[in-house]
């Protein structure tokens, strides 16, 4: 995982380091680059979602066959239409926000998303997501390779990651995304109080501020601590943040609230990383309650929130949300009421600018080996729909990036027309 | 160089510790952490009493350590900045990064009690129970490794972790088969698909059972269960050779001796060169140096006294701490240290009378570096990757919160240089050792003592002191190792 970033510490800390703007212009950067800017909010659900789960086939005769435990019955699927090829989908019965978004024609659904020989790993197949490559799988990421276009300086909270650990998507050349995991967390606290506090902060601020050429580790270091005593007042004012509806108080959500608050308080950030986990559900997956049932709720009922505080703010426009995972799972339940590692799954998009309904044909889950939307025996399902074609139209068309460049291929023909 | 070995050797040391061995030739002072075999193992009775670091119990709680996961961090961190064998604790959380096992999944299923003593289990609390995985860790750390692997893969806590319990006969489960290749021993690019299919049905009938009182969460414990019927008797062919005449295939057995098919693939992974470059290469870079490009010269001496010793990782080390590599100047400091390893050396350089180690979990947790919780099977992201924007805050604060739960013991040490406060700067960078400060940052600490006019009062060291305290640890140069 950490190669290719000791690889860049090596090569580009001198970039990197001086990649950064001066505290002083950072505030006027912000201000230029402007709340009325597109900004992307990807959410990745850790762990290989189970795809049929949430976007459900329920008429088809080998769901319910193949799945005898944990298929959802068709009573309880929240109808969404038939997709183009005809066939009747549902979504999982917890997610009723995501079915008023999409009613709303605010949600894009595209399924048999994935790519050739998909990785059943979740490393490789989180890193070939990440890097959008499947060859190349540990170098910078498809987010992080956007971010190095920006025009430089380029203010520290361009990007904002919600998660401890720089996600592989954000691994960058030139920009280190701050890591900031609750707003209100993100302080510099004193051995002192008052004014003798103040004479810390001021003391760090100058030592961190020694970037020496001939030491690029500590140049590293000391920029990283730099970005963050920078950025401390802004995100100080994020933590001010008090949305009109009620979001949900785990973790999710409360990432999603830190959000809205960045897009509230006009600081400048264009990309956003959020994840959820437990998808890995081997086992016990559950029906109507239970496991799968519970990440739904999660899932879901944090996007609603997001998205009825974005849209009375009237900050839906300029948002989009991508949400994925590294990998759909294995079409038959194991021994285990669970499911085990498969390969193409489903991508959803939604904001103001989405073009909602259903992208893409659904798998035929029937056993016979030729089964074309099928791999693997029938076992998994097989994609219709590269991976990297959504990245592209998002590159393309949302951010007015170049996708070709950044994606390192022309991945334009194939990508569904959601925005 | 002395501070170099304890740093690296162990967690740093104390201003007493680093007196006592003083007098010490380095190279005893190296044999002595080596071969700790022979030093107590009473850290434990240590607990509680005064002259050590705090611990803090919860509420209602007498301390628990083997069915309270927050007190078995507490126990763990304790060990580290205490233990008389500190390279036994160094080794063990290497070990715990390399076979990253997380409670909260096994407490999601067995309960926190049950999940603690899956972890880190001292086997003598409780009759009959079996050692935790860290325990365990802790007993192999420096002996075999094929016996390590093998009781790793028999471990109940790796068994759940990794789903051998699901793996069967009829429905085989790659998930441990694939990790033991990719992250415990050969390294990725070393297998195919089809050998972790193979290792996988290698691994059919291992399971799980609980033992001792059922109705108990206290007093009940999983320990290993191999069930025969579970087990897929058919041979078993990879890619690379299995046996040491070459050959490929481990032979078609009766579900009775089956378990026999775990220890051949087993001695044929901590056979394999690949494994021994492999924990060369991770053994050189948590101890000599992780930011420039691997001294191949000596990364292969200790792959091949690993080879040579019967697979011995004390032979890996001994080839290691005796190298002149180990020794180079050039190597100091070029490690970004871990969490632990940060708090607990600043703990030691700083004091500890009225602190107390579960202070530092929350920090630690934002430092991202949990004990027990590695964010998956692959372990942290060490190196810089430890570095990002909010741990670097975490880093700050918890130095701050530190060195003001210190202060007075910090100013105190500092007054027979309270006269001048270049002095008393001088003092503290050598009290707390780093890569070296330049000009600037040094001048940057100098004014921070001068932020009003230096008198040297107690008042006035009880805050500059701690303050310039929080200042050189939370710095970019006390970051390294």
């Amino acid at each position: 995982m950490s190669y290719s970033r000791r690889q860049f510490v090596k090569g580009g800390v001198t970039a990197f380091t001086f990649g950064f703007a001066a505290p002083q212009a950072i505030c006027d950067i912000a201000f230029a680059q402007g709340a009325a800017a597109r900004n992307i909010v990807v959410v990745y659900l850790s762990g290989g979602n189970d795809s049929l789960s949430t976007i459900i086939p329920y008429r088809d005769a080998n769901y319910t066959t193949r799945r005898p435990t944990i298929a959802i019955p068709a009573a309880n699927v929240l109808q969404i239409g038939t997709d183009p090829s005809g066939v009747e989908l549902g979504l999982h019965p917890r997610l009723t926000g995501l079915k008023s978004i999409f009613d709303a024609g605010r949600l894009a659904i595209i399924q048999r998303t994935g790519y050739a020989n998909q990785s059943r790993s979740h490393f490789t197949g989180f890193d070939i997501w990440g890097t959008a490559s499947v060859s190349n799988t540990s170098g910078t990421g498809w987010l992080g390779r956007y971010l190095d276009t920006q025009p430089s300086p380029v203010d520290p909270l361009v990007a904002w990651n919600t998660q401890r650990e720089t996600p592989r998507p954000l691994m960058a050349r030139l920009v280190g995304v701050p890591a900031i995991t609750s707003p209100a967390a993100y302080q510099f606290s004193g051995a002192n109080t008052g004014t003798e506090a103040t004479y810390e902060r001021t003391a760090q601020t100058r030592i961190s501020s020694h970037i020496p050429v001939d030491r690029p580790h500590l140049a590293f270091v000391n920029s990283t601590t730099q970005a963050a005593l920078s950025t401390l007042d802004r995100v100080a004012t994020v933590a001010t943040y008090r949305p009109a509806n009620t979001y949900p108080t785990n973790g999710f959500g409360q990432a999603l609230t830190a959000v809205a608050g960045a897009m509230n308080k006009q600081i400048g950030t264009k990309v956003f990383w959020v994840q959820t986990g437990g998808f890995d559900t081997h086992a016990t997956q559950g029906v109507n309650q239970g496991a799968y049932f519970n990440l739904m709720a999660t899932l879901g009922d944090g996007l609603k929130a997001f998205y009825d505080d974005l849209s009375a703010q009237g900050l839906l426009g300029s948002t989009l949300v991508l949400v994925y995972s590294e990998f759909g799972r294995r079409i038959s339940e194991n021994g285990s009421a669970g499911t085990d590692h498969g390969a193409g799954g489903n991508m959803m998009v939604l904001g103001g600018a989405v073009r909602g309904g259903i992208y893409g044909s659904a798998p035929n889950l029937s056993l016979d080996p030729a089964n074309p939307t099928l791999e693997n025996n029938a076992g998994d399902v097989k994609y219709e729909t590269d991976f990297r074609s959504v990245y592209a139209k998002i590159l393309d068309s949302w951010l007015g990036s170049n996708s070709v460049s950044v994606l390192g291929a022309d991945y334009r023909s194939g990508a569904p027309g959601f925005i | 160089m002395l501070e170099h070995i304890l740093r690296r050797m162990g967690f740093g040391a104390s201003p007493a510790e680093l007196a006592a061995w003083k007098s010490v030739p380095i190279d005893t002072v190296i044999d002595r952490h080596l071969n700790y075999e022979s030093m107590t193992t009473d850290h434990d009775s240590k607990i509680g009493r005064p002259e050590y670091v705090g611990i803090t119990t919860s509420a209602g709680r007498p301390f628990s350590p083997n069915t309270l996961i927050n007190d078995a961090r507490q126990r763990w961190l304790f060990r580290m900045i205490h233990s008389q064998r500190p390279l036994e604790e160094k080794m063990a959380l290497f070990w715990h990064n390399h076979f990253a096992t997380a409670y909260s999944k096994l407490a999601g299923a067995v309960g926190q009690e049950r999940a603690t003593r899956l972890m880190d289990n001292d086997p003598s609390s409780l009759a009959g129970s079996p050692a935790g995985q860290i325990q365990v860790l802790r007993e192999y750390a420096t002996g075999s490794f094929p016996g390590m692997l093998l009781a790793m893969a028999k471990h109940p806590a790796m068994i759940y972790w990794l789903d051998s319990q699901l793996n069967t006969r009829t429905r085989p489960q790659e998930n441990f088969g694939r990790e033991i290749m990719e992250l415990f021993s050969l390294g990725i690019g070393n297998y195919t698909e089809a050998d972790v299919y193979a290792a996988a049905r290698v691994f059919t009938g291992y399971n799980w059972q609980l033992v001792g009182d059922r109705a108990s969460n206290d007093t009940s414990y999983y320990t290993f269960l191999y069930r025969p019927n579970d087990h897929d008797t058919n041979a078993k062919t990879f890619t690379f050779a299995i046996y040491p005449d070459g050959g490929k295939t481990i032979p078609a057995r009766a579900a009775a001796a089956g378990e026999q098919d775990a220890l051949d693939l087993i001695l044929a992974l901590a056979r394999h060169p690949a494994t021994a470059q492999r924990l060369a290469q991770r053994l050189y870079k948590f101890f000599v140096n992780e930011t420039s490009e691997p001294d191949t010269a000596l990364v292969n001496a200790i792959a091949n006294s690993y080879l040579g010793n019967n697979y011995n990782i004390k032979s890996m080390l001994r080839t290691l701490f005796q190298s002149s590599q180990f020794r180079d100047p050039a190597n100091f400091f070029q490690r970004y240290s871990w969490p632990l390893e940060f708090v607990a050396r600043a703990i030691k350089e700083t004091g500890w009378t009225g602190y107390s180690v579960n202070s530092a979990m929350t920090p630690l947790t934002n430092m991202g570096q949990q004990l027990y919780e590695p964010p998956d099977v692959n372990g942290w992201a060490t190196g810089p990757d430890w570095i990002s924007t909010s741990s670097m805050l975490s880093r700050m604060n918890f130095s701050a919160a530190l060195a003001q739960n210190q202060r007075f013991n910090l100013a105190r040490d500092a007054q027979p240089y309270r006269g001048s406060s270049d002095r008393v700067l001088e003092y503290m960078l050598a009290r707390f050792p780093s890569m070296g400060f330049s000009t600037p940052a040094t001048t940057a600490m100098a004014d921070y003592l001068r932020s009003t006019a230096w008198t040297g009062t107690d008042a006035q060291l009880q805050a500059r002191v701690p303050g310039l305290t929080r200042l050189i640890v939370g710095s970019g140069e006390y970051q390294f190792n």
